[in-house]
Protein backbone atom coordinates (compact mmCIF):
# COMPACT_ATOMS: atom_id res chain seq x y z
CA UNK A 1 0.00 0.00 0.00
CA UNK A 2 1.73 3.23 -0.63
CA UNK A 3 2.07 6.09 1.75
CA UNK A 4 0.83 9.64 0.83
CA UNK A 5 3.03 12.29 1.10
CA UNK A 6 3.13 15.72 2.83
CA UNK A 7 1.51 18.25 -0.15
CA UNK A 8 3.97 20.19 -2.28
CA UNK A 9 2.54 23.51 -3.09
CA UNK A 10 -0.30 25.42 -1.50
CA UNK A 11 -2.77 24.68 -4.18
CA UNK A 12 -3.93 21.46 -5.23
CA UNK A 13 -3.61 22.95 -8.92
CA UNK A 14 -1.57 24.81 -10.96
CA UNK A 15 -2.64 28.27 -12.26
CA UNK A 16 -4.00 27.69 -15.32
CA UNK A 17 -4.11 31.68 -16.77
CA UNK A 18 -2.49 31.61 -20.35
CA UNK A 19 -2.40 36.06 -20.11
CA UNK A 20 -0.40 38.38 -18.20
CA UNK A 21 -2.10 39.50 -14.64
CA UNK A 22 -1.91 42.44 -12.75
CA UNK A 23 -3.31 42.33 -9.63
CA UNK A 24 -5.04 46.06 -9.43
CA UNK A 25 -5.92 45.80 -5.23
CA UNK A 26 -3.94 43.79 -2.68
CA UNK A 27 -3.51 44.50 1.45
CA UNK A 28 -0.44 44.68 3.25
CA UNK A 29 -0.47 45.27 6.46
CA UNK A 30 2.53 45.68 9.59
CA UNK A 31 4.31 42.56 10.72
CA UNK A 32 3.96 44.13 14.54
CA UNK A 33 2.64 47.75 15.53
CA UNK A 34 6.32 48.82 15.70
CA UNK A 35 6.37 49.19 12.07
CA UNK A 36 4.42 51.99 11.96
CA UNK A 37 5.63 53.79 14.95
CA UNK A 38 9.66 53.23 13.70
CA UNK A 39 8.30 55.17 10.38
CA UNK A 40 6.28 58.02 12.00
CA UNK A 41 8.03 61.27 12.51
CA UNK A 42 9.41 61.77 16.02
CA UNK A 43 7.53 64.39 16.83
CA UNK A 44 4.46 62.15 16.75
CA UNK A 45 5.50 59.32 18.15
CA UNK A 46 4.68 59.89 21.77
CA UNK A 47 1.37 61.02 20.65
CA UNK A 48 0.82 57.86 18.68
CA UNK A 49 1.88 55.59 21.88
CA UNK A 50 -0.21 57.86 24.16
CA UNK A 51 -3.04 58.60 22.52
CA UNK A 52 -3.15 56.27 19.48
CA UNK A 53 -5.75 56.29 16.28
CA UNK A 54 -9.21 57.56 16.50
CA UNK A 55 -11.85 57.00 13.56
CA UNK A 56 -15.14 56.74 12.99
CA UNK A 57 -18.00 53.74 14.01
CA UNK A 58 -19.32 51.20 11.31
CA UNK A 59 -16.06 49.95 10.31
CA UNK A 60 -15.17 46.74 12.54
CA UNK A 61 -12.71 43.49 11.91
CA UNK A 62 -12.77 40.64 12.06
CA UNK A 63 -15.68 40.91 8.95
CA UNK A 64 -16.80 37.44 8.75
CA UNK A 65 -13.11 35.98 8.88
CA UNK A 66 -10.32 37.44 11.51
CA UNK A 67 -8.64 40.10 9.92
CA UNK A 68 -11.15 39.93 7.05
CA UNK A 69 -8.44 37.12 5.39
CA UNK A 70 -8.56 34.00 3.54
CA UNK A 71 -7.56 31.42 6.34
CA UNK A 72 -5.05 30.00 4.28
CA UNK A 73 -2.94 33.66 4.30
CA UNK A 74 -1.86 33.60 7.70
CA UNK A 75 1.93 33.32 7.31
CA UNK A 76 4.09 30.34 8.61
CA UNK A 77 6.32 33.00 10.14
CA UNK A 78 3.63 34.79 12.29
CA UNK A 79 2.41 37.73 11.97
CA UNK A 80 -0.98 38.60 10.25
CA UNK A 81 -1.87 38.09 6.52
CA UNK A 82 -0.31 40.44 4.05
CA UNK A 83 2.17 41.35 6.52
CA UNK A 84 4.87 38.86 5.35
CA UNK A 85 6.63 39.90 1.93
CA UNK A 86 8.01 36.24 1.72
CA UNK A 87 4.55 35.09 1.79
CA UNK A 88 2.95 37.25 -0.42
CA UNK A 89 5.42 36.48 -3.03
CA UNK A 90 4.67 32.99 -2.49
CA UNK A 91 1.51 32.64 -1.95
CA UNK A 92 0.31 35.38 -4.97
CA UNK A 93 2.87 37.09 -6.88
CA UNK A 94 4.77 33.46 -7.70
CA UNK A 95 1.87 31.26 -7.17
CA UNK A 96 -0.47 32.98 -10.06
CA UNK A 97 2.40 34.30 -11.77
CA UNK A 98 1.71 38.31 -11.34
CA UNK A 99 3.26 40.55 -13.21
CA UNK A 100 2.72 43.59 -11.68
CA UNK A 101 0.42 44.31 -8.11
CA UNK A 102 -1.09 47.67 -6.57
CA UNK A 103 -0.85 47.55 -2.92
CA UNK A 104 -3.78 49.12 -1.23
CA UNK A 105 -3.11 49.29 2.67
CA UNK A 106 -6.19 49.89 4.72
CA UNK A 107 -4.69 50.99 7.69
CA UNK A 108 -7.27 53.39 9.62
CA UNK A 109 -4.87 56.49 8.45
CA UNK A 110 -6.99 58.13 6.18
CA UNK A 111 -9.82 58.85 8.43
CA UNK A 112 -7.98 59.78 11.64
CA UNK A 113 -9.84 62.75 13.20
CA UNK A 114 -7.04 64.09 14.16
CA UNK A 115 -5.67 65.91 10.91
CA UNK A 116 -1.91 66.06 11.55
CA UNK A 117 -1.58 62.89 12.84
CA UNK A 118 -3.41 61.48 10.32
CA UNK A 119 -1.20 63.48 8.34
CA UNK A 120 1.89 62.12 9.67
CA UNK A 121 0.52 58.29 9.51
CA UNK A 122 0.01 58.49 6.66
CA UNK A 123 3.51 60.14 5.37
CA UNK A 124 4.94 56.99 7.71
CA UNK A 125 2.79 54.51 5.73
CA UNK A 126 3.61 55.96 2.54
CA UNK A 127 7.46 55.37 3.72
CA UNK A 128 6.87 52.16 5.15
CA UNK A 129 5.44 50.85 1.20
CA UNK A 130 8.11 52.24 -0.26
CA UNK A 131 11.22 50.79 1.61
CA UNK A 132 9.42 47.06 2.92
CA UNK A 133 7.84 46.37 -0.32
CA UNK A 134 7.94 48.24 -3.52
CA UNK A 135 12.05 48.84 -3.27
CA UNK A 136 12.89 45.11 -2.42
CA UNK A 137 9.93 43.79 -4.96
CA UNK A 138 9.80 45.44 -8.62
CA UNK A 139 6.15 43.01 -9.54
CA UNK A 140 4.32 45.94 -6.34
CA UNK A 141 3.70 49.42 -6.49
CA UNK A 142 2.47 51.83 -4.09
CA UNK A 143 -0.61 54.17 -3.41
CA UNK A 144 -0.20 57.21 -1.99
CA UNK A 145 -2.42 56.99 1.57
CA UNK A 146 -3.68 60.64 1.77
CA UNK A 147 -5.67 62.36 5.19
CA UNK A 148 -8.28 62.71 2.69
CA UNK A 149 -10.85 65.04 4.85
CA UNK A 150 -8.55 67.90 4.31
CA UNK A 151 -7.67 68.80 0.56
CA UNK A 152 -4.39 70.45 1.46
CA UNK A 153 -2.50 68.05 3.55
CA UNK A 154 -4.09 65.07 1.14
CA UNK A 155 -2.78 67.41 -1.48
CA UNK A 156 0.82 68.29 0.58
CA UNK A 157 1.01 64.34 0.35
CA UNK A 158 -0.24 63.73 -3.19
CA UNK A 159 2.97 66.34 -3.61
CA UNK A 160 5.49 64.72 -2.01
CA UNK A 161 5.24 61.28 -3.99
CA UNK A 162 3.87 62.19 -7.27
CA UNK A 163 7.29 62.04 -8.31
CA UNK A 164 8.31 58.65 -7.55
CA UNK A 165 7.75 55.84 -9.98
CA UNK A 166 7.14 53.59 -7.07
CA UNK A 167 3.50 55.46 -6.27
CA UNK A 168 0.70 54.93 -9.27
CA UNK A 169 -2.46 56.24 -7.57
CA UNK A 170 -4.06 58.17 -4.53
CA UNK A 171 -5.42 56.01 -2.36
CA UNK A 172 -9.15 56.87 -0.51
CA UNK A 173 -11.76 54.62 1.39
CA UNK A 174 -15.72 54.81 0.13
CA UNK A 175 -17.08 55.78 2.77
CA UNK A 176 -16.06 59.63 3.38
CA UNK A 177 -17.66 62.24 5.74
CA UNK A 178 -19.15 64.10 2.74
CA UNK A 179 -19.61 63.14 -0.13
CA UNK A 180 -16.46 63.25 -2.96
CA UNK A 181 -17.61 66.29 -4.79
CA UNK A 182 -17.92 68.29 -2.29
CA UNK A 183 -15.55 71.56 -2.90
CA UNK A 184 -13.37 70.78 0.52
CA UNK A 185 -11.99 67.71 -1.60
CA UNK A 186 -11.24 69.33 -4.53
CA UNK A 187 -7.47 70.32 -3.25
CA UNK A 188 -6.53 66.50 -3.38
CA UNK A 189 -8.48 66.33 -6.91
CA UNK A 190 -5.46 69.24 -8.42
CA UNK A 191 -2.79 67.61 -6.52
CA UNK A 192 -3.82 64.44 -8.21
CA UNK A 193 -4.25 66.04 -11.68
CA UNK A 194 -0.92 68.01 -11.17
CA UNK A 195 1.02 64.66 -10.38
CA UNK A 196 -0.90 62.76 -13.28
CA UNK A 197 -1.98 60.48 -10.43
CA UNK A 198 -5.48 58.44 -10.39
CA UNK A 199 -7.50 58.58 -7.08
CA UNK A 200 -8.58 55.28 -6.48
CA UNK A 201 -11.29 54.71 -3.82
CA UNK A 202 -11.64 51.24 -1.64
CA UNK A 203 -14.98 49.84 -0.65
CA UNK A 204 -15.24 50.07 2.74
CA UNK A 205 -14.39 52.68 6.01
CA UNK A 206 -16.67 54.78 7.92
CA UNK A 207 -16.96 58.63 7.61
CA UNK A 208 -18.98 59.52 10.84
CA UNK A 209 -22.62 58.85 9.27
CA UNK A 210 -24.92 55.81 8.97
CA UNK A 211 -22.97 52.89 6.47
CA UNK A 212 -26.53 52.86 4.61
CA UNK A 213 -28.45 55.31 2.86
CA UNK A 214 -31.45 54.58 5.08
CA UNK A 215 -29.56 54.00 8.76
CA UNK A 216 -27.83 51.67 10.42
CA UNK A 217 -28.43 47.94 9.70
CA UNK A 218 -28.10 44.85 12.31
CA UNK A 219 -25.37 42.52 10.37
CA UNK A 220 -22.21 43.30 8.39
CA UNK A 221 -23.92 40.70 5.39
CA UNK A 222 -25.91 44.39 4.82
CA UNK A 223 -22.51 45.92 4.90
CA UNK A 224 -20.71 44.06 2.58
CA UNK A 225 -24.08 43.08 0.49
CA UNK A 226 -24.83 46.52 0.14
CA UNK A 227 -21.40 48.35 -0.57
CA UNK A 228 -22.55 49.34 -3.96
CA UNK A 229 -24.68 52.29 -2.21
CA UNK A 230 -21.60 53.61 -0.67
CA UNK A 231 -19.97 53.62 -4.73
CA UNK A 232 -23.26 54.71 -6.36
CA UNK A 233 -23.23 58.24 -3.54
CA UNK A 234 -19.61 59.12 -4.45
CA UNK A 235 -20.06 58.70 -8.74
CA UNK A 236 -22.97 61.00 -8.04
CA UNK A 237 -21.80 63.57 -5.98
CA UNK A 238 -18.44 64.12 -8.22
CA UNK A 239 -20.40 64.38 -11.63
CA UNK A 240 -22.92 66.32 -10.69
CA UNK A 241 -21.01 68.64 -8.70
CA UNK A 242 -18.93 68.89 -11.65
CA UNK A 243 -15.49 67.71 -10.50
CA UNK A 244 -14.51 66.84 -14.14
CA UNK A 245 -15.61 69.90 -15.55
CA UNK A 246 -13.05 71.54 -13.19
CA UNK A 247 -9.79 69.06 -13.31
CA UNK A 248 -10.79 67.27 -16.88
CA UNK A 249 -7.64 65.22 -16.30
CA UNK A 250 -8.84 63.38 -13.07
CA UNK A 251 -9.08 60.16 -13.16
CA UNK A 252 -10.92 57.70 -10.73
CA UNK A 253 -10.90 53.87 -9.84
CA UNK A 254 -13.71 52.32 -7.78
CA UNK A 255 -12.16 49.51 -6.21
CA UNK A 256 -14.26 46.39 -4.73
CA UNK A 257 -17.33 48.01 -5.61
CA UNK A 258 -18.38 45.94 -8.01
CA UNK A 259 -20.16 46.80 -11.69
CA UNK A 260 -22.94 45.89 -12.44
CA UNK A 261 -24.93 48.62 -10.94
CA UNK A 262 -23.21 51.01 -13.53
CA UNK A 263 -25.34 50.94 -16.09
CA UNK A 264 -28.85 51.30 -14.62
CA UNK A 265 -27.22 54.04 -12.53
CA UNK A 266 -26.07 55.96 -15.63
CA UNK A 267 -29.68 55.69 -17.51
CA UNK A 268 -31.02 56.91 -14.21
CA UNK A 269 -28.38 59.74 -14.03
CA UNK A 270 -28.64 61.06 -17.73
CA UNK A 271 -32.62 60.99 -17.30
CA UNK A 272 -31.78 63.62 -14.15
CA UNK A 273 -29.85 65.61 -15.96
CA UNK A 274 -31.88 66.01 -19.12
CA UNK A 275 -34.74 67.17 -16.78
CA UNK A 276 -32.88 68.77 -13.84
CA UNK A 277 -29.87 70.02 -15.71
CA UNK A 278 -30.74 74.03 -15.25
CA UNK A 279 -29.48 73.24 -10.97
CA UNK A 280 -26.21 72.42 -12.45
CA UNK A 281 -25.66 74.17 -15.41
CA UNK A 282 -21.95 73.68 -15.50
CA UNK A 283 -22.54 69.71 -16.42
CA UNK A 284 -22.33 70.26 -20.30
CA UNK A 285 -22.18 66.63 -21.37
CA UNK A 286 -24.56 63.45 -20.17
CA UNK A 287 -22.89 61.50 -16.94
CA UNK A 288 -22.59 58.50 -19.01
CA UNK A 289 -20.11 60.38 -21.03
CA UNK A 290 -18.33 61.85 -18.24
CA UNK A 291 -18.19 58.49 -16.37
CA UNK A 292 -16.86 56.46 -19.45
CA UNK A 293 -14.05 59.17 -19.80
CA UNK A 294 -13.07 59.45 -15.86
CA UNK A 295 -13.61 56.23 -14.36
CA UNK A 296 -12.03 52.65 -14.22
CA UNK A 297 -13.28 49.94 -12.14
CA UNK A 298 -12.14 46.87 -10.69
CA UNK A 299 -13.75 43.41 -11.09
CA UNK A 300 -13.74 42.32 -7.49
CA UNK A 301 -15.56 40.71 -5.83
CA UNK A 302 -16.87 39.46 -9.25
CA UNK A 303 -20.32 39.84 -10.46
CA UNK A 304 -21.61 36.04 -10.02
CA UNK A 305 -25.43 36.62 -12.23
CA UNK A 306 -27.68 33.37 -11.80
CA UNK A 307 -27.29 33.22 -15.49
CA UNK A 308 -23.53 33.42 -16.90
CA UNK A 309 -24.90 34.80 -19.63
CA UNK A 310 -26.13 37.77 -18.36
CA UNK A 311 -22.57 38.20 -17.82
CA UNK A 312 -21.74 38.80 -21.49
CA UNK A 313 -24.59 41.09 -21.70
CA UNK A 314 -23.45 43.20 -18.39
CA UNK A 315 -20.30 43.94 -20.10
CA UNK A 316 -22.37 44.92 -23.31
CA UNK A 317 -24.17 47.51 -21.30
CA UNK A 318 -21.35 48.48 -19.27
CA UNK A 319 -19.47 49.88 -22.47
CA UNK A 320 -16.10 49.86 -20.94
CA UNK A 321 -13.84 47.13 -21.89
CA UNK A 322 -10.93 49.62 -21.67
CA UNK A 323 -11.40 50.22 -18.23
CA UNK A 324 -12.27 47.14 -15.94
CA UNK A 325 -9.43 45.68 -14.07
CA UNK A 326 -8.97 42.35 -12.53
CA UNK A 327 -8.33 42.20 -8.81
CA UNK A 328 -7.49 39.35 -6.28
CA UNK A 329 -8.15 41.72 -3.30
CA UNK A 330 -5.60 39.06 -1.04
CA UNK A 331 -5.20 38.19 1.48
CA UNK A 332 -8.90 39.06 2.07
CA UNK A 333 -11.23 36.55 2.27
CA UNK A 334 -13.40 37.69 -0.74
CA UNK A 335 -10.27 36.91 -2.95
CA UNK A 336 -11.06 36.14 -6.91
CA UNK A 337 -8.82 33.44 -8.38
CA UNK A 338 -7.19 35.05 -11.79
CA UNK A 339 -8.30 31.95 -13.31
CA UNK A 340 -11.82 31.05 -12.13
CA UNK A 341 -13.04 34.44 -11.28
CA UNK A 342 -15.02 35.61 -14.43
CA UNK A 343 -18.23 33.25 -14.74
CA UNK A 344 -17.79 33.31 -18.80
CA UNK A 345 -14.98 32.39 -21.19
CA UNK A 346 -14.11 35.70 -22.28
CA UNK A 347 -12.75 36.60 -25.80
CA UNK A 348 -9.07 37.08 -25.99
CA UNK A 349 -9.04 40.74 -26.29
CA UNK A 350 -11.40 41.38 -23.39
CA UNK A 351 -9.27 38.68 -21.64
CA UNK A 352 -6.03 40.46 -21.94
CA UNK A 353 -7.38 44.01 -21.34
CA UNK A 354 -9.36 43.17 -18.17
CA UNK A 355 -6.08 40.92 -16.67
CA UNK A 356 -3.39 42.93 -17.51
CA UNK A 357 -3.46 45.47 -20.51
CA UNK A 358 -6.03 47.83 -18.61
CA UNK A 359 -4.52 48.34 -15.72
CA UNK A 360 -0.99 48.72 -17.43
CA UNK A 361 -2.11 51.86 -19.24
CA UNK A 362 -3.92 53.07 -16.58
CA UNK A 363 -1.13 52.89 -14.37
CA UNK A 364 1.64 53.65 -16.75
CA UNK A 365 3.26 49.99 -16.34
CA UNK A 366 5.66 49.24 -18.27
CA UNK B 1 -8.80 2.05 -6.46
CA UNK B 2 -5.73 2.62 -5.08
CA UNK B 3 -5.09 2.50 -1.18
CA UNK B 4 -3.20 4.79 0.61
CA UNK B 5 -2.18 4.96 3.50
CA UNK B 6 -2.12 8.69 4.82
CA UNK B 7 -1.66 8.47 8.96
CA UNK B 8 -1.51 6.10 12.04
CA UNK B 9 -5.03 6.40 13.85
CA UNK B 10 -3.33 8.44 16.60
CA UNK B 11 -1.88 11.40 14.76
CA UNK B 12 -5.45 12.71 13.79
CA UNK B 13 -7.60 13.02 16.84
CA UNK B 14 -11.03 13.91 16.44
CA UNK B 15 -11.52 17.55 15.46
CA UNK B 16 -8.31 17.29 13.47
CA UNK B 17 -7.12 16.63 10.12
CA UNK B 18 -4.31 16.00 8.15
CA UNK B 19 -3.76 17.68 4.75
CA UNK B 20 -1.61 15.05 2.20
CA UNK B 21 -0.77 14.82 -1.33
CA UNK B 22 -1.78 11.49 -3.46
CA UNK B 23 -0.91 11.13 -7.45
CA UNK B 24 -0.68 15.09 -7.66
CA UNK B 25 -4.03 15.88 -5.70
CA UNK B 26 -4.07 17.23 -2.17
CA UNK B 27 -6.41 15.52 0.26
CA UNK B 28 -8.05 16.59 3.56
CA UNK B 29 -8.35 13.56 6.13
CA UNK B 30 -10.67 14.78 8.91
CA UNK B 31 -11.35 12.92 12.46
CA UNK B 32 -14.97 14.02 13.20
CA UNK B 33 -16.18 12.37 16.22
CA UNK B 34 -13.82 9.17 15.97
CA UNK B 35 -14.97 8.78 12.45
CA UNK B 36 -12.77 9.62 9.45
CA UNK B 37 -13.61 11.36 6.52
CA UNK B 38 -11.78 12.50 3.34
CA UNK B 39 -12.41 15.64 1.10
CA UNK B 40 -10.24 17.23 -2.49
CA UNK B 41 -8.83 19.90 -1.12
CA UNK B 42 -9.91 22.48 -3.74
CA UNK B 43 -13.47 24.08 -3.29
CA UNK B 44 -16.03 23.60 -6.19
CA UNK B 45 -16.67 27.56 -6.15
CA UNK B 46 -13.07 28.80 -7.27
CA UNK B 47 -10.54 26.10 -6.04
CA UNK B 48 -9.39 27.29 -2.92
CA UNK B 49 -8.02 25.00 -0.28
CA UNK B 50 -11.30 23.96 0.90
CA UNK B 51 -9.37 21.74 3.32
CA UNK B 52 -7.65 24.24 5.32
CA UNK B 53 -10.92 25.72 6.48
CA UNK B 54 -12.04 26.31 9.83
CA UNK B 55 -14.52 23.57 10.78
CA UNK B 56 -17.65 24.49 12.47
CA UNK B 57 -21.49 23.61 12.77
CA UNK B 58 -24.38 25.54 11.90
CA UNK B 59 -26.47 28.57 13.38
CA UNK B 60 -29.78 27.71 12.35
CA UNK B 61 -33.05 29.82 12.14
CA UNK B 62 -36.60 28.59 10.81
CA UNK B 63 -37.45 32.20 10.40
CA UNK B 64 -36.50 35.62 11.35
CA UNK B 65 -37.43 36.74 14.93
CA UNK B 66 -37.87 33.12 15.69
CA UNK B 67 -35.23 31.01 17.92
CA UNK B 68 -31.96 30.19 16.55
CA UNK B 69 -29.87 26.69 16.91
CA UNK B 70 -26.19 25.56 16.87
CA UNK B 71 -26.19 21.84 15.40
CA UNK B 72 -23.73 19.73 13.72
CA UNK B 73 -20.88 21.39 15.78
CA UNK B 74 -17.59 20.22 14.58
CA UNK B 75 -18.97 18.54 11.24
CA UNK B 76 -18.84 21.77 8.36
CA UNK B 77 -16.41 22.60 6.74
CA UNK B 78 -16.10 26.67 5.65
CA UNK B 79 -13.63 26.96 2.83
CA UNK B 80 -10.86 29.82 3.58
CA UNK B 81 -11.15 31.77 0.95
CA UNK B 82 -15.27 32.78 0.80
CA UNK B 83 -16.63 30.58 3.18
CA UNK B 84 -18.99 28.41 1.30
CA UNK B 85 -20.03 25.85 3.82
CA UNK B 86 -19.89 21.89 3.10
CA UNK B 87 -20.72 18.59 5.36
CA UNK B 88 -17.51 17.20 5.97
CA UNK B 89 -19.01 13.80 6.15
CA UNK B 90 -20.72 13.80 2.63
CA UNK B 91 -19.02 16.68 0.85
CA UNK B 92 -22.64 18.69 0.47
CA UNK B 93 -23.21 22.27 0.16
CA UNK B 94 -25.64 23.63 2.36
CA UNK B 95 -26.60 26.89 0.94
CA UNK B 96 -28.12 28.37 -2.11
CA UNK B 97 -30.70 25.64 -2.58
CA UNK B 98 -33.47 27.63 -5.25
CA UNK B 99 -31.01 27.89 -7.29
CA UNK B 100 -32.03 26.23 -10.49
CA UNK B 101 -28.50 24.26 -10.67
CA UNK B 102 -29.46 22.50 -7.94
CA UNK B 103 -31.61 19.56 -9.56
CA UNK B 104 -28.27 18.39 -12.13
CA UNK B 105 -26.37 18.34 -8.67
CA UNK B 106 -28.61 16.89 -6.55
CA UNK B 107 -28.94 13.48 -8.61
CA UNK B 108 -25.04 13.47 -6.91
CA UNK B 109 -26.42 13.22 -3.45
CA UNK B 110 -29.02 10.98 -4.12
CA UNK B 111 -28.64 8.02 -1.32
CA UNK B 112 -26.35 10.21 0.66
CA UNK B 113 -28.07 9.77 4.30
CA UNK B 114 -29.47 12.96 5.61
CA UNK B 115 -29.18 14.35 9.10
CA UNK B 116 -32.20 14.72 10.77
CA UNK B 117 -31.43 18.16 11.71
CA UNK B 118 -30.74 18.81 8.30
CA UNK B 119 -34.13 18.51 7.07
CA UNK B 120 -35.29 21.49 6.72
CA UNK B 121 -32.35 22.60 4.31
CA UNK B 122 -32.52 21.28 1.00
CA UNK B 123 -28.82 20.17 -0.47
CA UNK B 124 -27.29 23.09 -2.01
CA UNK B 125 -25.82 22.88 -5.83
CA UNK B 126 -21.99 21.82 -4.82
CA UNK B 127 -20.58 18.81 -3.66
CA UNK B 128 -16.85 18.50 -2.60
CA UNK B 129 -15.28 15.64 -4.00
CA UNK B 130 -14.90 12.35 -1.42
CA UNK B 131 -13.07 10.02 -1.02
CA UNK B 132 -13.33 6.87 1.18
CA UNK B 133 -11.20 6.16 4.04
CA UNK B 134 -10.90 2.87 6.42
CA UNK B 135 -9.45 2.59 9.70
CA UNK B 136 -6.56 -0.61 9.04
CA UNK B 137 -5.98 -2.82 12.03
CA UNK B 138 -6.76 0.15 14.18
CA UNK B 139 -3.83 1.54 13.13
CA UNK B 140 -3.68 3.48 10.00
CA UNK B 141 -6.17 5.80 8.23
CA UNK B 142 -6.74 4.66 4.99
CA UNK B 143 -7.47 6.62 1.92
CA UNK B 144 -9.05 5.16 -1.38
CA UNK B 145 -8.44 7.48 -4.65
CA UNK B 146 -9.64 6.14 -7.86
S1 LIG C 1 -13.17 29.04 -3.46
FE1 LIG C 1 -14.16 28.11 -1.79
S2 LIG C 1 -15.75 29.44 -1.33
FE2 LIG C 1 -14.83 30.33 -3.05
Amino acid sequence: MAVATAPSALLDRPSSIDVAVIDTDIHITFPSPDVLTNYLAPEWREHHRTFGMRGHQGSHYPRAMPNAARHDSWPAAGGPPGSNLGFVQEQLLDGWNIEYGILNPLVGVGEQRNLAYGAALARAVNEWQLHDWVEPEARLRASVVVPWEDGELAAAEIDHWGGHSAFVQALLIIRTKEPLGRRKYWKMYEAAERNNLPIGIHFGGAGGGPITGAGWPSHYIEDHGGMPQAFQAQVISLIYEGVFERFPGLQIVLIEGGFAWIPPMLWRMDAAWRKLGAETPYLKRPPSEVFREHFWVSTQPMEEPLQREYFRQLLDQLAMDDRLLFATDYPHWDFDAPDQAFPIALDPVRKRNFMAENARRLYGLP
Amino acid sequence: MAKHIVARVDEIPPGERKIVEIGGRTIGVFNVNGSFYALRNRCPHQGGPLCQGRVSGFLMATKPGGEYTYTRRGEILRCPWHGWEFDITTGQSWFDPAKTRVRAYEVHVEGLPMPEEMGKLLPGPYTAETYEVSVDDQQFVVVEVP
